[in-house]
This record gives C-alpha cells, sequence and structure tokens, in this order.
C-alpha cells in the first residue's frame, strides 16, 4: 500500500466576486450565488500559470515531506491548462524542485479530474516499488467564456501530493476506484480559447452518474459504510452539485464542511478535489478517515479511501497551510479580471 | 526583445533555482554566479551554490514605464534583495504595488513566468520574490 508522504496547495492572491461579475452581464448577484453557490473565485495573476502555480503547491509538499529530491522519481501534472500545447509542464516543475534528471514525468490531461489520475498513477509506481516517491500535482488557471455561466467558477490553484511508502507516509490510501465512460458533457477543441458544456447535461448523465459509481464502487469493494469516515469530498463544480450527491448517498452534510472551498475559491478543476483534500489534511486529526470523489469531464470520477496517520502533526508542520492563501486575498473589478484573463482584443 | 534559446536554456539553474556560485576559499557567494572570487583570485575555488530564495529588501522602486514585454504588470515593483546567504540581485516583488513594500522587509523566492514570446516563441520562467507575512 502507497500513501502520502507530503502535500502541498497553492491559491493565488487575486479574487472576483460573483456579484461583479454579474453586474458586468446583467444577472442578479443573488439568484448567481444562490443558483451555484459560489461568493467569489480565485484569479491568477499575469505571470502565473499552472507550471509556477504546481511549483508552489509541490515545494510545501517537499518541505512537508522531508526527502531528498533526488528521490521523486516520477512527476505527473495534471492540467487543462498547461501552459503548452506541446511541451511539458512536468519537466519543468521538476527542473524547479531540482529532481531531475533520473526521473520519468509527463503531463495528464482529464478536465477536472486530472490531479487525482496523477495520484493514482503514483500510487501504483511507488506500490510497485518502481519508484521510491512519486509526485502528481494538479494545477488549473480554468478559462470561462465571458458571460457564461462558467465564467462565475472557473478558477485557479494547485495541489501537489508525495506519493511513497506507507510507512514514511502521514496519511495511507486503502484503496482507489474509478468510474469511466464516454460522455460528451464538457470539451475544448483546438485553438477553442474556451471550453463548450452541455449545460444541463453536464448533471445527471455526467456528474452525478459517475460520482456515485465511483462512490458505490469503492464503498462496494471496501465493504464500507459512510458512518466510518470522517470527511468527505466531492468535486465541486459548484457548490450545489456535491451538496446534492451528498444528500443522495446519506452522507451529511456536516461531513463536507471542512473540504468545501468551491464557494470561497470557485472551481478549481484538476486542483478541485486535491486542493479540498489538502485542507481537510490541514485539519485532521490521526485515525481519521477521509473519502474523496473526484470527477472529470468527458467523464470519468476517482474515489478513494484515505486513513490520517500520526505522522500528520509533525509533517504538516512545515510549509504554508492552505488557510494562509485562502486568508491572503486581493479583489479586484472586471476590467482588471479581464486583463489578466487575457479577453480583450488583441491581447 | 526575443532571447536566444540557448541563453534561456543555460540560464535555468540560475533562474529555476537561484544558482550562483561560492568561493570555497574565503566562503563569499555571488548571485548571478561568477567564474572567478574577485576578493581571493587565482587563489579562489569557485563552486555552484543554491541560494533559497530568502532576504531583505535592500532598496526598489516601482516600475511605470516598462520594458517590452512587461506593459501588462504595469506598475510592478522592482527590488534590490540581499539574499540571507549573502550576495545582492535584482528581482520583481509579486502581488505588491510599491506602497506595499518596505526597506528591510522579508521576502521569499518564487517560481513565475517572466517573459512570453507570444504568440508561438518559449515562455521565460524564473524566480521573482514575494513579500513574507
Amino acid at each position: 500500500m502507497a500513501g502520502i508522504v507530503g502535500y502541498g496547495a497553492y491559491i493565488p492572491k487575486y479574487r472576483i466576486k460573483s456579484e461583479t461579475i454579474a453586474e458586468v452581464w446583467g444577472e442578479d448577484p443573488d439568484r448567481i450565488q444562490k443558483g451555484l453557490g459560489i461568493l467569489e473565485k480565485s484569479v491568477p495573476a499575469s505571470d502565473e500559470d499552472s507550471a509556477t502555480m504546481s511549483v508552489e503547491a509541490a515545494r510545501i509538499a517537499m518541505k512537508r515531506a522531508g526527502i531528498p529530491r533526488e528521490s521523486i522519481g516520477a512527476v505527473y501534472v495534471g492540467s487543462e491548462s498547461h501552459p503548452y500545447a506541446v511541451k511539458p509542464t512536468a519537466t519543468m516543475v521538476a527542473q524547479a524542485l531540482g529532481t531531475i534528471p533520473n526521473l520519468t514525468a509527463a503531463d495528464l490531461e482529464f478536465a477536472c479530474k486530472a490531479g487525482t489520475a496523477g495520484i493514482q498513477i503514483c500510487m501504483g509506481l511507488a506500490g510497485s516499488n518502481m519508484v521510491r516517491y512519486g509526485l502528481a500535482i494538479g494545477a488549473d488557471t480554468a478559462q470561462g467564456r465571458p458571460g457564461d455561466a462558467l465564467e462565475y467558477s472557473a478558477a485557479a490553484a494547485a495541489a501537489a501530493y508525495i506519493i511513497g511508502p506507507e510507512e514514511e507516509s502521514l496519511a495511507l490510501i486503502e484503496d482507489t476506484f474509478s468510474y469511466t465512460t464516454d460522455t460528451p458533457d464538457f470539451w475544448r477543441r483546438p485553438k477553442a480559447d474556451f471550453p463548450s458544456h452541455g449545460g444541463r447535461f453536464t448533471g445527471e448523465p455526467a456528474y452525478f452518474k459517475h460520482v456515485q459509481g465511483a462512490f458505490n464502487g469503492l464503498m462496494e469493494k471496501m465493504d464500507e459504510k459512510i458512518d466510518n469516515y470522517d470527511y468527505f469530498i466531492f468535486h465541486q463544480p459548484n457548490a450545489k452539485f456535491p451538496r446534492a450527491v451528498a444528500k443522495k448517498l446519506g452522507v451529511p452534510k456536516e461531513k463536507l464542511a471542512e473540504g468545501m472551498l468551491c464557494p470561497i475559491i470557485g472551481n478549481t478543476y484538476s486542483a478541485n478535489a486535491p486542493l479540498a483534500l489538502a485542507n481537510v489534511l490541514d485539519h485532521a486529526k490521526a485515525g481519521e478517515r477521509i473519502f474523496v470523489t473526484s470527477f472529470g469531464s468527458g467523464a470519468g470520477s476517482d474515489a478513494f479511501s484515505i486513513k490520517v496517520t500520526d505522522k500528520i502533526e509533525e509533517k504538516r508542520r512545515n510549509g504554508y497551510p492552505l488557510s494562509h492563501f485562502i486568508e491572503n486575498k486581493e479583489y479586484i473589478t472586471y476590467a482588471i479580471y479581464a486583463k489578466l484573463r487575457k479577453k480583450y482584443k488583441g491581447m | 526583445m526575443k532571447e536566444s534559446i540557448s541563453l534561456t536554456w543555460r540560464r535555468i539553474p540560475e533562474r529555476y533555482k537561484m544558482y550562483g556560485s561560492k568561493c570555497q576559499t574565503c566562503s563569499s557567494t555571488y548571485f548571478p554566479p561568477r567564474s572567478l572570487c574577485p576578493k581571493c583570485r587565482r587563489k579562489g575555488k569557485m563552486e555552484p551554490f543554491e541560494f533559497s530564495g530568502n532576504g531583505k529588501v535592500y532598496s526598489f522602486t516601482e516600475i511605470h514605464a516598462p520594458p517590452s514585454g512587461f506593459e501588462e504588470q504595469v506598475p510592478y515593483v522592482i527590488a534590490v534583495v540581499e539574499l540571507d546567504e549573502g550576495s545582492r540581485c535584482t528581482g520583481q516583488i509579486v502581488d505588491a504595488e510599491g506602497k506595499d513594500v518596505k526597506i528591510g522587509d522579508h521576502v521569499e523566492g518564487v517560481f513565475r513566468k517572466i517573459l512570453s514570446d507570444d504568440p508561438e516563441g518559449p515562455i521565460h520562467y524564473g524566480f521573482k520574490f514575494r513579500l513574507k507575512k
């Protein structure tokens, strides 16, 4: 069995409020806030992208892991906003961390769940002793078409996990289960600036079906029940879907609270469930159990059963907790947001 | 102005990891790296040395008339940073305006985009600084 040896997460400083966006498009801010449950979202600075945020998150994970950097044998960066169409983000991250050159590296893409796919790959590599430690990162600077519902949610952040041997882990990954089908609920064609989505179709046949499929699959595989877990994390494209799926599955809403970042950060795509997990790990106690279910459009879900070990206190002392980045924020206007996200013609 | 690929590549260790140099004879540190210790001359022995990125603001200015490629970031802060391990270097202070910065403020190294040869050229990354809070 493999586990989490180190973790770190990063959120850019800038925020835009839903009401600021609503004002521009003539929408009722209350309706948006109630409908999506998003009050504000993170916005990257003009010199930030998925590579820079990945490095920020991974540096914290390295501090917590306390391992020699050359012992990282694999780096995977999951994102749908890799800075290059061709040229790996993972090599830039590996170089900036100093883990080069004896390692394998690659970029992953699976809408919002490429980060958890990376964790699964690293579990396989570390669990089979092909590498001692693998680094999996989920990072995105998500884009939403101006005026589209996605503009209220598409946010930016990164979360990094160093997966390694059980005995060094601050949290054990007890098991994982995935549920995947071809479901065209959300996509972006090459050269398109913004993604397209199926509106209401993104709900029942996409998010709910896959999240429930992975959740129930892992519960059955492990012969476990909801009562045996202290925290639940469901992918948060908005604040409504995770709460609705929790209700359907019979998960008490109090158990969602610690990982519920979407209302104040937005949907951070590949960083979404990994970021929520970082916040839970910042607060969890030894012996507590966490059930994580990610979702990526296209579509698939990865579920994980995680048990916190007694190494958590000692390891999480190093590096910034996620609250540091949640609290350190500055609000911007829609005009500045449009500049930072390059939404002006000619930029 | 576009930078040659070989120059970008040669500077990756210095820009990504803040690799400078340290004289093994007199322990002086240098950033950017030097191949000869100006104090020890021929008696000096230079080795690569990795700076932590932590330091203090020695001096700073707010840029309003930027060079090409930095227009979107105006106004931004450029500082001379006294690095904890010795040596001073110039770098941008991110997520801040001039009014937020004071001489003596503690900073930490961050990894950011420096310049992007849009739309088809490479993206140049490297260190910048962030105020420590």
